[in-house]
């Protein structure tokens, strides 16, 4: 009875302490999200989307940013999303054996976890420098490289999650490998692909540290890839810090608009990877 | 379409009559291995052209292996090889030079577990005629429906041809399997234990459907239900540690076999 007791005993502390610990966890999420609608709310307006970043003291709203960032995340997916589906496949199905795949896996981890800043001056070295300019191609090759490790990841997993009779069904009709991957695999893996990219998109619409070194920021709206392009989390990054009201206001609610963006992302990606397993 | 391509050897293009004892496929002195586990033992046994051959035997004796040599499934797993001959219309399949796609194209396989595909009813028929043939809309809703009737399968979807093939029941999806393997029109279907995951009634169905198939084709099937194999089959393989222990016509191997472990196993002393 002792023994049963001191194992109760034991549970309830343990259980304790997980609940404070989550508890611990959620607060600050509660906090931050609450502090953003507290300060940023106030400054949501139409203006904000329609109007371009204004100079201190003047009205403005966060419309170039919006879009220039809007673009770079394409960018960055158009680039990256291919490239880190087809090294995925790779891996799950034409290398799934090959000794190279572990590394190829091991060096894409490390990538995954890799700070953006080192990203940042990578691109700034092989592109800015040798452009002689800062571009938005440079920002989205610097958020494609962001993209790829997280794509290749989820491909590679969602695809190792394919049962193989599925595959051996297609090939035993005949269907040669490349129809088994495209028309089989990546059909069931579908919903945990896309949700990887969704992932990615979440991953790279706040980052800052890899814009600051390629793209820069721009005062003015511009579409010209050629030329530094405004985003939101630099702009962010430089009204948040500076010493004007107006601006500070602006950089709330623009983390709040990006802040509900990834999770909106998050909560699609979510459900969409729910409903891939129910099937 | 692919016949000529497949069978270099003139002899296989003319058919003889089904009434003498074909030999569609002829295996001889086959070894196989897993890496360094010899897995098949110097198996030599021949498959008679629209007959229903059953390979029986513990779990473990090899015989699911023998049925994926046959279309050389294996082949998509590394440190798997294949030694010896396996004849398939006058040619040796395992040679390194037998297209695998065409092979597989003749050589149908219906699994263990019903595999549909995560696409519609009509697709799942339809993704393998495409592969190698080109057909028009309706010629293909044609096969389709074809190959789902023949599969004993069509009243219950002929309204539903556009939903999911997951969405049907168990024994519906492996007769889905069955439909778009025939669908292909092989010359020999591999059945890896097709009943073994179904309910009693689906089973018979698919025991029915077997018993037509052979007028077409020549059936290979692997169970671990000796009354299946009784059923359903015309000869009977029976292995045990990865050889071929006895092979006869199935009425004789299960009133009088001549091997004692045959005898022991028919009669479920082991297995």
């Amino acid at each position: 009875m002792a023994l049963y007791d001191r194992r109760r005993r034991r549970n309830v502390m343990i259980m304790g302490l997980s609940v404070v610990a989550t508890a611990f966890g959620a607060t600050w999420l509660v906090a931050i999200l609450a502090t953003l609608l507290w300060n940023g709310v106030g400054g949501l307006s139409l203006a904000v989307f329609t109007e371009m970043t204004p100079p201190p003291g003047n009205a403005g709203g966060l419309a170039n940013a919006i879009v220039g960032s809007l673009i770079l995340t394409f960018f960055g997916i158009v680039i990256g999303t291919p490239i880190g589906i087809l090294a995925g496949t790779y891996m799950a199905e034409y290398g799934r054996y090959s000794r190279i795949t572990p590394v190829i896996r091991f060096v894409n981890d490390i990538l995954l976890s890799a700070p953006s800043i080192v990203v940042g001056l990578f691109v700034y070295e092989i592109m800015v420098v040798r452009m002689g300019h800062f571009s938005a191609w440079a920002g989205g090759v610097a958020l494609a490289m962001l993209v790829i490790p997280v794509v290749v990841r989820t491909t590679e997993d969602m695809l190792l999650l394919v049962a193989n009779p599925l595959r051996e069904a297609a090939a035993a009709l005949g269907a040669p490998r490349w129809k088994v991957i495209a028309a089989v695999a990546y059909r069931a893996a579908r919903a945990g692909i896309v949700t990887g990219v969704l992932l990615a998109i979440a991953r790279i619409t706040g980052e800052t540290a890899p814009l600051l070194f390629t793209v820069l920021n721009n005062q003015f709206f511009s579409l010209d890839p050629n030329a530094p392009m405004a985003n939101l989390p630099v702009t962010i990054f430089q009204f948040a810090l500076s010493p004007y009201s107006d601006w500070q206001q602006l950089a709330w609610t623009g983390a709040l608009i990006i802040t509900f963006a990834v999770l909106a992302l998050n909560v699609v990606a979510r459900y969409l990877s729910s409903r891939g397993q129910s099937r | 379409m692919t016949d000529a391509a497949l069978s270099p050897s003139p002899v296989a293009a003319s058919r003889p009559p089904v009434e003498a004892l074909a030999e569609k496929v002829t295996i001889r002195n086959l070894d196989f291995y897993y890496g360094e586990t010899q897995a098949l033992k110097g198996i030599s046994l021949p498959l008679y052209d629209r007959r229903v051959t059953a390979f029986i035997g513990p779990s473990g004796c090899g015989k699911s292996t023998l049925l994926r040599v046959l279309n050389r499934m294996y082949d998509l797993y590394p440190n798997q090889r294949a030694e010896g001959e396996v004849i398939f219309d006058g040619v040796n399949i395992l040679s390194p030079k037998q297209d695998l796609n065409l092979l597989r194209s003749k050589m149908g396989m219906v699994f263990q577990k019903p595999t549909p595909f995560p696409m519609s009813i009509y697709d799942n028929i339809a993704f393998g005629i495409q592969l190698y043939e080109r057909v028009g809309r309706s010629e293909l809703d044609g096969r389709v429906e074809a190959a789902l009737t023949k599969a004993a399968l069509w009243s219950e979807v002929r309204d539903k041809l556009r939903a999911s093939g997951l969405s049907l029941s168990g024994g519906q999806q492996q007769r889905l399997c069955i439909a778009r393997t025939i669908a292909v029109q092989p010359e020999v279907v591999l059945l890896d234990e097709p009943a073994s995951a179904l309910d009693p009634i689906s089973t018979s169905k698919i025991e029915e459907l077997i018993d037509e198939l052979k007028a077409d084709y020549t059936i290979v099937i692997v169970t671990h239900n000796m009354q299946q194999a009784a059923r359903v089959s015309d000869r009977t393989a029976f292995m045990y540690l990865g050889e071929l222990v006895e092979f006869d016509e199935t009425s004789r191997m299960f009133t009088a076999p001549a091997d004692k472990r045959t005898q022991d196993y028919i009669t479920g002393r082991f297995g």
